[in-house]
């Protein structure tokens, strides 16, 4: 293994073990989705009649759309642990050993992804155990989690670069607040494009959550739309390599500041 | 050119923090190798800033520094390889073991196997962490913790040990395990320390030579013994039942001044400090004379002179005022830190 590798193996392992020796968190985060997903699911069942949905059940809808915005609300916390690492000390004592700043950040990333696709893979077996149909099969199903694991990835290194910039738990929750519901009611999580206003779908079609959810949809989908899902996925990934890029450059601003 | 080689070179450092706060202002630092350098100033002097730029970890907006020869600006990943780094807060990973962290931080440098476990055992079995190794940091005791920081900045063996404030907020009697830690490290062959302290009882115990750091800079520099010598005789402090004003200060100044023995007077409303070259036999001489002035004197004590006497004869200010306003500077500062 190559050192930067091998380094990102370990700053990703340190984080995996925090998980999992805090179970209460862990069962937190995974199973926070769940109320979303049958909440929604029988408050909004009756929705699918309006058409638009591709589907007579508005929980096959609905099961692509929490795993998306669950990506993006358990990622964009990611700055509230950067922030602990840097009042305990821990970031400034791993910025003086020889480390890779690369690999500091892309531990984050791993771990962060690991942990979406886990709670995804959560999120669409529940569905599955409540009647979901997932016409795409397991091709579908690999492309929705990857595809919120590029969004949890773009969400999670702005929240670690933010984290930096601002050292205010403050300001990440603010922003965060401000921002979840937002996004997520101007994209099509719950709500079938077609059923939008139109000032809103045209902001869906810039909103990165949506892309998310519309490649995923469109994979999971009986027919899906391979130019759709290329376009989309192609889009949240040069997004992600931006900001992981961005939150890395963030060390340096961070030094100056130190 | 038999002269030792520098492990740390600092020339001329400064920086300030955003919202105009100056932490170094010209900062020196020569470290010699294999000795034990102490930074002795109160809190926001800028010894800590000093060691973050020598740690890579900050920089400087001028000046220039090297590491065990290396540049800190230029190849600040030699330097990295170089150094142990024990900050004041080393944030061990609480929900990991002892030995899990120690384990982390040798692989950081490049530990493997065998010579990783060897290591992580020796330093667990030297620091007496042993019996706690396999228990999460986060029940440690702030002994424990802080000897497990030290631990942490020498597993890849450095040549340049950074210790910043290693005893604050320890007990007295870890505080004494500690010092007894930091005296044996200093005997290992060619590991120099360099030790950031605000308590001078500290410095003169552990440090060769010791550089008194005020407002940004040293403002002197020596071994403890030099320094304390240049003081002649003892120190006799006097506390006064009332404040006096800035008239009768000059007017006892001359009058304490010219008594025979008498080296310097120093006068701050309550409390005058006077060096004397033998100061028992000048306590009753002083008392009268003030008497004849009208001044009453609360208490009157005689000290052999310490740091604390070189910090004020440097400074023109006592030490735990300092101390005081370093605070007041350190919140104003704020986040900044």
């Amino acid at each position: 293994m190559s050192t930067a590798v091998s380094q990102t193996w370990y700053m990703t392992q340190r984080q995996l073990m925090v998980f999992a020796r805090q179970p209460a968190y862990a069962v937190v985060t995974l199973i926070q989705p769940v109320i979303w997903l049958f909440l929604f699911g029988s408050l909004f069942r009756k929705v699918v009649e309006l058409g638009g949905f591709g589907t007579t059940s508005y929980l096959d809808y609905l099961v692509p759309g929490v795993v998306v915005m669950s990506a993006l609300s358990s990622n964009m916390w990611a700055g509230m642990s950067t922030l602990d690492e840097i009042q305990r000390g821990t970031l400034n004592r791993f910025l003086t050993t020889p480390v890779s700043r690369a690999a500091l950040m892309n531990g984050n990333v791993v771990h962060n992804a690991l942990t979406t696709a886990l709670q995804s893979v959560i999120i669409v077996l529940l569905g599955l155990l409540g009647g979901a149909d997932y016409p795409g099969g397991a091709a579908g199903v690999t492309i929705l989690i990857i595809a919120a694991v590029l969004l949890g990835t773009v969400f999670g290194a702005l929240s670690n670069a933010l984290g930096m910039l601002v050292r205010e738990r403050e300001s990440i929750i603010g922003i965060n607040t401000f921002l979840l519901l937002p996004l997520t009611f101007l994209s099509s999580a719950f709500m079938a494009t077609s059923q939008m206003p139109s000032w809103m779908r045209h902001i869906a079609d810039f909103n990165p959550l949506n892309w998310a959810m519309v490649a995923g949809r469109s994979a999971m989908s009986e027919h899906p739309d391979w130019g759709v899902v290329a376009g989309r996925g192609g889009a949240l990934l040069v997004l992600a390599v931006v900001a992981v890029w961005l939150s890395i450059r963030t060390f340096r601003s961070y030094q100056r500041s130190v | 050119m038999t002269t030792r080689a520098s492990a740390v070179e600092a020339r001329q450092l400064t920086k300030t923090y955003p919202g105009d706060v100056t932490a170094l202002n010209g900062m020196d630092v020569t470290v010699e190798q294999g000795t034990v350098f102490g930074l002795l100033g109160p809190n926001g002097a800028g010894k800590s800033t000093t060691v973050k730029i020598l740690t890579t970890l900050a920089r400087p907006d001028s000046g220039t520094a090297t590491v065990a020869g290396h540049d800190v600006l230029r190849h600040p990943d030699r330097v990295r390889r170089a150094i142990g780094v024990v900050a004041q807060s080393s944030g061990a990973d609480p929900v990991a073991t002892g030995r899990e962290n120690l384990q982390l931080q040798g692989r950081l440098h490049g530990l493997r196997g065998t010579a990783l476990n060897g290591r992580v055992d020796e330093l667990l079995e030297r620091f007496k962490l042993a019996d706690a190794a396999r228990r999460p940091v986060k029940g440690y005791s702030g002994g424990m913790r802080r000897r497990l920081d030290v631990a942490l900045g020498l597993v890849h063996r450095p040549e340049v040990l950074f210790l910043d404030e290693p005893t604050t907020g320890l007990d007295p009697e870890a505080r004494a395990a500690m010092w007894d830690e930091i005296a044996r490290l200093a005997g290992d062959e060619g590991l120099t320390i360099l030790l950031t302290t605000h308590y001078l009882e500290e410095a003169d115990r552990l440090a060769e030579r010791v550089a008194i750091v005020d407002r940004g800079r040293v403002v002197v520099e020596g071994t403890p013994e030099s320094l304390k010598g240049e003081l002649r005789g003892d120190a006799v402090h006097m506390e006064l039942r009332e404040a006096v004003g800035d008239a009768g200060r000059t007017l006892l100044r001359g009058a304490l001044g010219s008594l025979p023995g008498v080296h310097e007077v120093l006068c701050d409303g309550r409390r005058i400090s006077v060096r004397a070259d033998d100061g028992a036999a000048t306590i009753p001489v002083l008392l009268g004379s003030l008497e004849r002035a009208g001044v009453g004197v609360a208490s009157a004590t005689i000290a052999r002179p310490s740091l604390d006497d070189v910090y004020l004869r440097y400074t023109g200010r006592r030490y735990s005022e300092a101390e005081a306003e370093g605070t007041g500077v350190l919140a104003l500062a704020g986040g900044a830190r």
